[in-house]
């Protein structure tokens, strides 16, 4: 099994520091950058199929030359070497530039199957998994909840999370699945994965190496704009109810008749 | 004026997704105010009922009969076919539900049509194209952003419009899907149904969740009791999906679902901050917690300090007398 991983470098929910700059683009310098969260189950889910059944994890990323340090600990998790697609001239692409971009990516790689993220916890869109598969026409098996591949066959089974339940999806390989969290809690990085990480390779290609219009991505050809950003309004004072559980009970439900929640 | 589309969605049993009607009653009003038609689009094997229920909200209504939306993961091919309409009669935007069809057959259509997408939209307004104020890194910031070149894709955030029918109902045309499709099928071999999963939590008014201190399947009972003497949905933390106490698919979080009710009634929830982004912009917040100095007590409306199961079961107590 070759399976590649689409990693995106986010600013770490846990600092809080996110903000944008004036171009409306985030100040990268304020915020610290992880891997997504989502990703690393991607990442756990193509390490284990790779364990049972041997093969390769191959990361995909496209970034600032700075993620390579992001990637080092996506490869102590594991995987066996990374892509950086890395250019300036991607800076400020839109969700539409960096599909195409990880579409060629893809295009100079081989695999059996694509895992990514359900989404991402920056931008929560959640749409960039299918734009590849529609550009590269691969069968796309998204909201995972379990992967289980057939070599043999050259076929792959997902249950997609549905609301009341899953479905039960075949595909022939290669195949692009969008992952969820249901498949299992991402691994730490042993302290010899930590090691063994620093001498992975992360090759890196610019927009030359890839066959793409280069008028079609990059913020020259971003397709969307932010036009302002502010922090959310601060919620009203918190009433604090210390008082024995019925009289407490009570002061919920006329608190809940107040809001019109309840009549 | 080139139109503003509604791409439905279906629910299992063929019914129109109640996202839709939400997204519906959003293009109706942004289309009064740009002086454009609003269209709405189903695409599934036998449209016609979600599009009757699709009328009642749009002026009209495309009910496109596609066999392979049938049997088939539905994203793909109901984007292929809206791209072949766009191609004949070009909308300006498209709109859809930021669920998961909603966002994959966003995705295929980006692709397709190399329009961008604004994503998961917790307001729309109506400036010379669509605003739209999206709630970014987890919630820390808003954002209000536009499309460059007069289209796009817009991802609509559930409960964030409360859906309103039009006052005449509008016309449905039926049409079909022409031509093979180049993308491939996914065939869905096996529809799953499991207990315990009734209302989405994303769609439910009020969601009665429970963390850690709820302590186990057993206390999850009360948990369920309130939710439905509420007429809401349960919900829970990473915290108790992990232990095993109630499915993944009831997980509200950074790692679970991001949620918009009228009331999140938090028991034994601390309100970390992975948990925080999932809930934080309910309208209204109450948590029972022993710990006055837990970080829910920060952002919650009304805090009760106090053990929740007796606080939860004298709150059942009052309800009932309510008649609630």
């Amino acid at each position: 099994m070759r399976i590649v991983v689409l990693v995106k470098p986010v600013p770490d929910p846990a600092v809080a520091a996110e903000r944008l700059g004036p171009d409306g683009r985030l100040d990268r310098a304020a915020s610290p950058a992880v891997v997504n969260g989502n990703d690393e189950y991607a990442l756990e889910a193509a390490l284990k199929l790779t364990e049972t059944q041997g093969g390769e994890v191959v990361l995909l990323s496209m970034a600032p030359a700075t993620a390579t340090e992001t990637m080092r600990k996506a490869l102590a998790m594991g995987a066996g070497r990374g892509v950086l697609v890395t250019d300036p001239a991607l800076a400020g692409s839109c969700i539409v530039g960096t599909a195409r971009v990880l579409a060629a990516a893809l295009r100079t790689l081989q695999f059996d199957l694509v895992l990514s993220g359900a989404d991402t916890s920056d931008g929560l869109a959640g749409v960039v998994g299918a734009s590849i598969a529609a550009q590269l026409r691969l069968p796309y098996l998204s909201y995972a909840a379990r992967i289980e591949p057939d070599p043999a066959a050259g076929r792959v089974r997902v249950r997609r999370l549905s609301p009341t339940g899953y479905d039960l999806l075949e595909a022939p390989m290669p195949a692009l699945i969008a992952c969820t969290q249901v498949l299992g809690e991402p691994r730490y990085p042993s302290l010899k994965g930590i090691m063994g990480a620093r001498s992975k390779e992360i090759a890196t290609l610019g927009l030359a190496d890839l066959e793409l219009d280069a008028a079609g991505v990059g913020g020259a050809a971003a397709t969307t704009r932010v036009l302002a950003s502010r922090k959310p309004p601060a919620r009203a004072a918190t009433e604090v109810v210390r008082a024995p559980a019925s009289e407490a009970a009570r002061r919920v439900a006329e608190f809940l008749v107040e809001r019109r929640i309840v009549a | 004026m080139t139109a503003l589309w509604v791409v439905a969605e279906t629910n299992a049993d063929g019914s129109l997704a109640r996202s839709s009607t939400e997204v519906a009653t959003l293009v109706r009003s942004l289309a009064a105010t740009a002086d454009r038609p609003a269209v709405g689009i189903v695409v599934a094997a036998d449209p016609r009922a979600a599009a009757e229920a699709l009328a009642a909200y749009l002026p009209r209504v495309v009910a496109l009969a596609e066999p392979a939306a049938a049997g088939h993961a539905w994203a793909s091919v109901a984007a292929e076919r809206l791209a072949a309409l766009a191609a004949v009669e070009p909308p300006a935007f498209v709109f859809a539900g930021a669920g998961p069809d909603g966002r994959d057959v966003a995705g295929f259509l980006s692709a397709m049509l190399g329009w961008g997408v604004l994503a998961n939209a917790t307001n729309v307004t109506w400036d010379d194209g669509p605003t739209v104020e999206m709630s970014v890194f987890g919630g820390k910031l808003l954002t209000d952003s536009a499309f460059i070149d007069g289209h796009g894709i817009v991802t609509l955030r559930p409960n964030v419009v409360t859906p309103e029918a039009a006052r005449l109902p509008g016309t449905v045309e039926a049409a079909a899907g022409h031509g093979p499709l180049s993308q491939p099928l996914v065939p869905v071999v096996d529809r799953r149904a499991e207990t315990g999963a009734a209302v989405p939590i994303e769609e439910a008014r009020v969601i009665v969740a429970g963390g850690r201190g709820v302590g186990g399947p057993d206390g999850f009972r009360l948990v369920a009791e309130l939710a439905d003497a509420l007429g809401g949905a349960v919900g829970a933390t990473r915290a108790a999906v992990d232990s095993g106490w109630i499915p993944y698919s009831q997980q509200i979080g950074q790692t679970g679902k991001i949620v918009k009710p009228q009331l999140y009634l938090a028991l034994g929830i601390s309100g970390a901050i992975q948990h925080k982004v999932g809930m934080q912009t309910a309208d209204t917040i109450v948590a029972v917690n022993r710990d006055p100095d837990a970080p829910i007590a920060e952002f919650a409306d009304l805090v009760v300090v106090g053990d929740l199961f007796e606080v939860g079961s004298a709150l059942l107590g009052e309800l009932r007398a309510r008649g609630g």
